[in-house]
């Protein structure tokens, strides 16, 4: 049913529907509204998880990292300082194969102190072996959640949702929240594997040491899973859209080109930035000769399916806009497209950091610069 | 697209009024959209918030610079340049005072304004100075955008019962002011609001 909701509204609603046995997280500061209506539901009886307000972000993470070892379904969210203090413990439930899902807020890092939007927060986590996939709206918010638990079941990855701080999270809209019924039948319950679980009837051991023989082994694996999991997350998607019937089209790719062939300008950008992008070339009618790429998952990156893309669209040059920045290098995403594109095909621009406004005056302005000016080095656009 | 800009103070309901006005028009079956200008929440400082309506999805995230309609909820911030920031002479302006259009002319020389004693009509139904929902009665009755049955909707849906039936009979006393040809005014209750000469006023319940 279509309802008005606040982002982070819709996306406890999800999380209910997909019905996690534990939920744990540190309620303070960066926490966002997602977490106050879980409580509510708990309080009111809507739910029945077992809901935990560790001491810190890094507990939250290490109570849904034992739960979810225990054979659970957990979600927890943060941003911002939460997830760099979870950081620790991302990278062992990644390690330790764990279906844990996670939303990340996208919020800034201190210092200074900044409580607004960028996407620095998740970039920091970046190596931790999820997989990581972000919304450019409430309503796919609202969809990758769902997705989400059955692609980490599936494949025994844990997953972490991106959507923008504030400019998602507290922004009230139109979002389809789906059937229970047909969440249940989308998302069955969490099948468990004798042994692959912790269980007291059947005690196992995980996370021991690992020698200098078997540990490159097994960061292997899983990097070597993560990639593997592309064709879980295409699959799982084309099975989301056929289910729930969606009527936005959404594509089932990693990643989603609009625009026209051959066009002067392949702009790629992640999160709630692309529906201003969208905006704008559709009311200065510029969509005939720049077209959008937008990076649904970041991990596994697409590479592949990047270098697909621009084969066959073929764009005279490619801006990147990045809300992070590897500070000494230039932006994040930007460096990861370079490796796919010959040399001064890519300019790069770090937008919107720490909340600060991008207009569509600000996008039609990167995209006069990146057709004037193709340096390839990183550029603040700050005004 | 209709783009509605909202000034107000901490404390005065400013974000809550551009909720309701973006779930009215949700009710009324069109996209909609409503966000806070997201500061430091203190009582009393200036805060924004911004609503959206159109026939089409909204994607656009940036904040309201160039509005067609402006809500000033506390008229000592009409001097501010954020409060004044991308207004043409298509932006309406309602603006909670006992003053008339007139005084404010100088400096929204050439905009159409409304203004609505919305603090007096607060004092004298919910006996308190919370504003909001008479403001946005106030803009329903002069932007012809919203079915006051929806907003009604809204209104019932966000408040309980008592508070809900007082904020109806406040927000039927401003829409009935501010559009007296209207064949609608709400099932509620309200109150006259009489204006003397743009200087003295009165609420009578």
């Amino acid at each position: 049913m279509k309802k008005f909701l606040e982002g982070s509204r819709a996306i406890a609603e999800t999380v209910k529907l997909c019905r996690p046995d534990v939920v744990a997280a540190y309620p303070i500061t960066p926490q966002t509204h997602i977490l106050e209506n879980l409580a509510e539901f708990k309080a009111q009886g809507q739910a029945d998880f077992k809901y935990i307000k560790p001491e810190s972000e890094m507990s939250a993470a290490s109570v849904v990292l034992g739960a979810s070892a225990a054979g659970a379904r957990v979600y927890t969210a943060s941003a911002s300082q939460g997830l760099l203090l979870m950081t620790e413990v991302l990278f062992n439930i990644a390690g330790l194969n764990l279906p844990v899902v996670l939303t990340c807020a996208n919020r800034a890092i201190s210092a200074p102190i900044n409580i607004w939007n960028d996407q620095q927060d998740v970039m920091t986590a970046r190596d931790a072996g999820w997989i990581m996939l972000f919304a450019e709206d409430n309503q796919e918010a609202s969809d990758l959640h769902i997705q989400g638990y059955k692609i980490a079941e599936e494949t025994n990855l844990p997953v972490m949702i991106s959507v923008d701080g504030f400019s998602l999270t507290h922004t009230f809209g139109q979002v389809d929240i789906p059937d229970q019924k047909l969440v249940d039948k989308f998302l069955p319950r969490r099948k468990l594997v004798s042994g692959e679980f912790l269980d007291p009837k059947n005690p196992v051991s995980i996370g021991g040491i690992s020698s200098p023989e078997s540990y490159i082994l097994a960061r292997k694996k899983l990097h070597e899973n993560l990639i593997a999991s592309k064709k879980n997350i295409k699959k799982t998607a084309a099975e989301f859209n056929k289910l729930f019937k969606k009527q936005s089209a959404r594509h089932d790719g990693l990643v989603e080109y609009t625009g026209p062939k051959n066009p002067k300008l392949m702009i790629i950008a992640m999160g709630s930035i692309l529906g201003t992008i969208r905006a704008t070339f559709n009311e200065k009618k510029i969509s005939d000769k720049v077209g959008i790429l937008k990076i649904k998952c970041y991990r596994p990156f697409p590479d592949a399916e990047i270098s697909k893309i621009i084969l066959q669209v073929r764009p005279k040059h490619v801006a990147v806009l990045d809300r992070a920045i590897s500070l000494g290098q230039g932006g994040i995403l930007a460096s990861e497209i370079k490796n796919l594109c010959p040399i001064g095909m890519v300019s790069n621009f770090i937008v919107g950091l720490g909340g600060r406004d991008v207009t569509p005056e600000h996008i039609e302005k990167i995209v006069k610069l990146s057709l004037t000016d193709k340096t390839c080095t990183t550029r603040f656009y700050d005004r | 697209m209709i783009e509605i800009r909202l000034h107000g103070r901490g404390g005065q309901g400013t974000v809550t009024a551009a909720e309701l006005i973006a779930e009215a028009a949700h009710l009324d079956g069109k996209f909609s959209q409503a966000f806070p200008s997201f500061g430091i929440e203190r009582r009393g400082a200036p805060v924004e918030a911004y609503a959206r309506i159109s026939d089409k999805p909204i994607t656009l995230h940036s904040k309201i610079y160039k509005p067609d309609y402006l809500i000033i909820q506390d008229p000592t911030l009409v001097n501010m340049d954020e409060v004044r920031q991308g207004i043409s002479k298509e932006t309406f302006i309602v603006i909670n005072t006992e003053k008339s259009p007139a005084a404010f002319r100088k400096i929204f020389e050439k905009n159409t304004i409304q203004t609505i004693p919305a603090t007096q009509i607060a004092l004298a139904i919910l006996g308190k100075p919370i504003i909001n929902t008479i403001l946005l009665g106030a803009f329903a009755g002069v932007c012809g955008l919203l079915d006051p049955k929806s907003l009604t909707t809204a209104i019932t849906a966000r408040f309980k019962k008592e508070v809900a039936e007082k904020n109806l009979k406040a927000m039927n006393t401003a829409y009935c002011h501010c559009n007296q040809n209207s064949e609608y005014c709400f099932s509620a209750e309200k109150c006259e609001v009489a204006v003397d000469g743009g200087q003295n006023f009165s609420v009578t319940c």
